[in-house]
């Protein structure tokens, strides 16, 4: 039925899906007005509909409220909620903006061939479907349903997931694993049997000592943990930063380290030598719960304070002190897991020896340090079981990444560049909530793998930089719109979420819910979704745990306590079985050592950058998240482009100024598509560089995200991957300035 | 009876939270802000220390915008809530030149903005939208006439200053230190 392209172009989407469509409900052309013609009159309000924020991954739930003409005024967080406490992130507060953006995709758009240019066409939901249903049965016909993948993140994928297994194929991938946590989940399971999940079972409100080891809380909004963090300041908690940059919880901080980069792993292993050497280890837990003790103590004899000093630039006797001071707190310590941490390639080993440091500490099962969560058991919908798949991701990776218990988005990618070894290469990507132009590092090769395939469809509200190379883009309706899976996530007690929407959707946008529906009846398997509405599938489920749809469309939040009396097991030092291969807490990983890996974390030396290059490390902004808010208006007006930070040494030898507009160039040559403002600050160490993530777009249809700062992922072509889990590391990359517009470098 | 404000910097992350809360919550047209963070570093690296707070108006006692206001526009309530009345308001901007802490605008209807305390919300109990939004909770709000609010026992028991003080208006806005 329609042509494949041969070399596939990237469309800007422009002027499109304005038409017809746009404006048609009259509620709505007052809501727009709403943004622009502010109502004088605050506070009256109707009617509070439950809500999970989907502006990031932490799923904080709250109130969607509305004005007196019905419409959505302001979002608040809910107060039975953990997540929450009822107080919203800037994010969050700001997510009205998803809903008010009038950039937003708007109808389902093909591509299609215009007198031998390609461009996007408007098309009915209908066209769409079949669009796509006919090319994934070719795709299966032809090499098998399994060449088809998802990536996806964000809440929308749980059905796109449910009808890519019913379809036949298990790869589904999250870049939240291999370019973001994975990891630590890794590092973590190795050692403890567990993973540190999400939210992440700290319990930083109770603890004395916090320990951060680049992870820079208050700029990641990671709102119970931030929240909880102001809750430890206010009980006297000690913080120490490790971090290159002094960021704003290095300036909360008793002791800011700022450590040479990459370095990381050589400071850790020092602390772990001063803890086993001056007898500061928790010796009662050690000796109840851990295994390799001795293995540990003889690996990390050399590494002293002043073997460290050597690499890190941390001088001795902070690293003694700061050693003390995590022991005079132990076991409420936590050395911090991270989140993103995929930094150098050797990030599994790296977390697993942050997770030795909590088991010396005896943190780990300890109030104050990480707790047993608990979740409800949620019943999925009844339905035919799924197809076997014959393949997955991993077969083409043989006897590589052998701990990645979650599929890389990142792995999808490369087997989707077609390999004589391969079986098959991947021929078909559904990309829903994720913009992979920016979230995989490498994008030459990102677009390589693009040009491969045979369908793309890209399920998103907003047209990022994904969705010019799709074959169909399907418009989401924002989540203030729509119903979506119940949250319910491991905490301190049992809890779920209700999303509801709160308006009709604008325009012609649906959820993802009918998406993967209407889909299924295309592709012959509605059994997969046996109810009507999405509303009658959330009342069986929620009916299934003794709630119900007009219960939580209610309250919100349902707490359900806990099940067990075991928030921290290790207490009083009680029996406990770990599920590791010797039911010990692992210091000896016997699980690394069975698959070939060193079962002992050991320093590696990282490339240094070259004269007149300067390491590129990349964070967050409290008021985004990633290039999802980048267009926001809310949030935007917070923040609208990112900035090179530079050490004011740095800016004397280039003659750097404030505000300053500069190119820059990495080490394999590739030149930002924008420029950046300069921003000369002590805050940063004279060998690196540092700016906010997420920024940097080039897509003019995204009208106040379009070209404000320059995005980092373009700039990291090196990665260093991690031979554990295939972990992207993105921090070996380097960058030099450029004062004057490049010659047809900006593209 | 006086309304205050006590914004603890040793928890304030300057995440903004408090800046939109407040926008949505008065419709304050996006470009426009009654609340803003300050960010102030000293120091050289690696010896740094850094402040972030959260800045507004500040609710003077002796406030130099409402004696200056030709037409009583500016006044003050009787919880020692300084406000803006929009309709006698002539956009004259005496009030901007005098406020010491820029914490003023002009409204794109003509009139001069500025924060409330979101009087609406305290009429009815509630706290400001920026207090009740902060995840770090370091925006307290209350009675500093009571000596046994959280307010007055904050300042009574911690380190504290006030912004530009010698301009001698009395803020009613403290941070502690």
């Amino acid at each position: 039925m329609t042509k494949i392209f041969n070399r596939r172009e990237f469309i800007k989407i422009s002027g499109i899906g304005l038409g017809g469509l746009a404006l048609a409900n009259p509620i709505f052309n007052k809501a727009l007005g709403a943004v622009l013609v502010p109502d004088k009159i605050p506070g009256i309000y109707s009617k509070r509909i439950p809500t999970i924020c989907e502006v990031c991954f932490w799923k904080c739930a709250g109130w969607t409220h509305l004005n007196k003409d019905g419409e959505i005024w302001k979002l608040t967080g809910n107060s039975d909620d953990p997540h929450s406490n009822g107080r919203l992130c800037p994010r969050g507060t700001g997510g009205v903006g998803m809903h008010y953006d009038n950039d937003r995709l708007k109808t389902p758009l093909i591509r299609t061939d215009k007198r031998g240019k390609q461009v996007f066409r408007e098309a009915t939901w209908d066209e769409a479907f079949d669009y796509i249903a006919e090319k994934m049965q070719i795709i299966a016909a032809e090499h098998g349903p399994e060449c088809v993948a998802l990536f996806t993140h964000g809440s929308g994928g749980k059905y796109f997931t449910r009808l890519l297994k019913a379809f036949g194929s298990p790869n589904v991938a999250a870049p939240s694993f291999s370019q973001c946590r994975g990891p630590r989940e890794v590092g973590f399971f190795a050692t403890y049997g567990e993973g540190v999940e999400s939210p992440g079972r700290l319990d930083i409100r109770d603890t004395k000592c916090l320990v951060l080891i680049g992870s820079h809380l208050g700029e990641n909004m990671h709102n119970g943990q931030v929240q909880e963090m102001s809750d430890a300041i206010d009980k006297g908690a000690l913080i120490i930063t490790v971090d290159p940059r002094f960021s704003t919880v290095a300036s909360k901080s008793k002791f800011w380290l700022p450590i040479k980069p990459a370095t990381d792993m050589a400071l850790l292993l020092s602390w772990i030598h001063v803890l086993i050497n001056e007898k500061l280890y928790d010796r009662d837990y050690v000796e109840k719960y851990t295994f390799g003790f001795d293995e540990l103590k003889a690996h990390v004899a050399n590494f002293t304070p002043e073997w460290a000093y050597g690499i890190t630039t941390i001088k001795p006797h902070v690293i003694r002190a700061t050693a003390r001071e995590m022991a005079n707190a132990s076991p409420s310590v936590i050395v911090h897991p991270g989140r993103h941490v995929t930094w150098y390639g050797d990030d599994t080993q790296r977390t697993r020896s942050i997770a030795i440091l909590n088991a010396l500490l005896g943190a780990w099962g300890r109030r104050g340090g990480f707790y047993y969560p608990e979740k409800v058991s949620v019943p999925d919908i009844p339905h035919a079981p799924y197809p076997k798949p014959n393949r997955s991701w991993k077969d083409a990776f043989p006897g590589k990444y052998k701990l990645a218990n979650l599929a890389l988005a990142s792995g999808i990618c490369d087997a989707t560049i077609p390999n004589a070894k391969n079986d098959c290469s991947f021929k078909g990507w559904i990309v829903n909530g994720t913009n992979l132009i920016s979230t995989i590092p490498n994008q030459k090769n990102t677009l390589e793998a693009i040009q491969n395939l045979d369908l793309l469809v890209v399920v998103d509200t907003m047209p990022m930089e994904i969705a010019g190379y799709a074959d169909v883009i399907l418009p989401e309706c924002t989540y203030l719109e729509r119903y979506d899976t119940i949250r319910n996530s491991p905490h301190r007690e049992r809890t779920i979420a209700l999303r509801a929407p709160a308006a009709k959707p604008r325009w012609n946008t649906k959820p993802a819910w009918w998406m993967a529906k209407e889909l299924s009846k295309k592709l012959n398997l509605e059994s997969y979704f046996p109810y009507d509405t999405q509303a009658e599938e959330l009342d069986w489920q929620l009916k299934q745990i003794g709630s119900s749809l007009e219960e939580m469309e209610k309250i919100g939040v349902k707490n359900f306590g806990r099940e067990y009396d075991d928030l921290f097991p290790m207490e009083d030092l009680a029996d406990f079985e770990f599920n590791t291969n010797t039911g010990k807490i692992e210091l000896y990983s016997t699980s690394l050592e069975d698959e070939g890996y060193d079962p002992l974390p050991k320093y590696t030396k990282h490339e240094d950058p070259p004269e007149g290059y300067y390491r590129l490390i990349y964070g967050r902004a409290p008021m985004h998240t990633f290039s999802r808010t980048a267009n926001n208006p809310n949030l935007t007006d917070l923040m609208d482009e990112n900035f090179v930070w530079v050490n004011p040494k740095v800016a004397k030898e280039w003659d750097l100024r404030n505000n300053q507009e500069v190119w820059l160039e990495n080490q394999d040559g590739i030149i930002s598509s924008n420029s950046i403002k300069v921003r000369v600050t002590e805050r940063i160490r004279y060998d690196s560089v540092y700016m906010v993530h997420g920024f940097g777009h080039t897509q003019k249809q995204l009208s106040r995200a379009n070209k404000k700062g320059v995005s980092d992922s373009e700039l990291i072509t090196k990665v260093l991957v991690d031979p554990e889990m295939g972990g992207t590391g993105m921090r070996g990359n380097f960058v030099t300035f450029l004062t004057e517009e490049p010659m047809g470098g900006a593209v | 009876m006086r309304y205050a404000m006590v914004i603890d910097t040793k928890k304030c992350v300057g995440c903004s939270d408090c800046v939109v809360a407040c926008q949505i919550e008065n419709n304050v047209p996006i470009g426009y802000c009654r609340d803003w963070i300050v960010e102030v570093t000293t120091g050289t690296y690696p010896n740094l220390s850094m402040e972030l707070r959260s800045e507004r108006c500040n609710h003077c006692s002796n406030a130099p915008c409402v004696r200056c206001c030709p037409t009583t526009a500016s006044h003050i309530t009787d919880g020692g809530i300084v406000l803006v009345d929009e309709k006698n308001c002539i956009g004259c901007k005496a009030c901007i030149a005098a406020c010491p802490y820029d914490t003023r605008f002009i409204h794109p209807e003509g009139h001069v903005d500025k924060c409330t305390f979101c009087n609406h919300r305290v009429e009815k109990g509630e706290d400001p939208a920026c207090a009740a939004v902060c995840p770090t909770k370091c925006i307290y709000f209350g009675d500093i006439d009571d000596p046994n609010s959280k307010i007055s026992k904050l300042i009574k028991t911690r380190k504290w200053k006030t912004l530009i003080p010698e301009a001698g208006t009395e803020p009613n806005i403290y941070y502690l230190i």
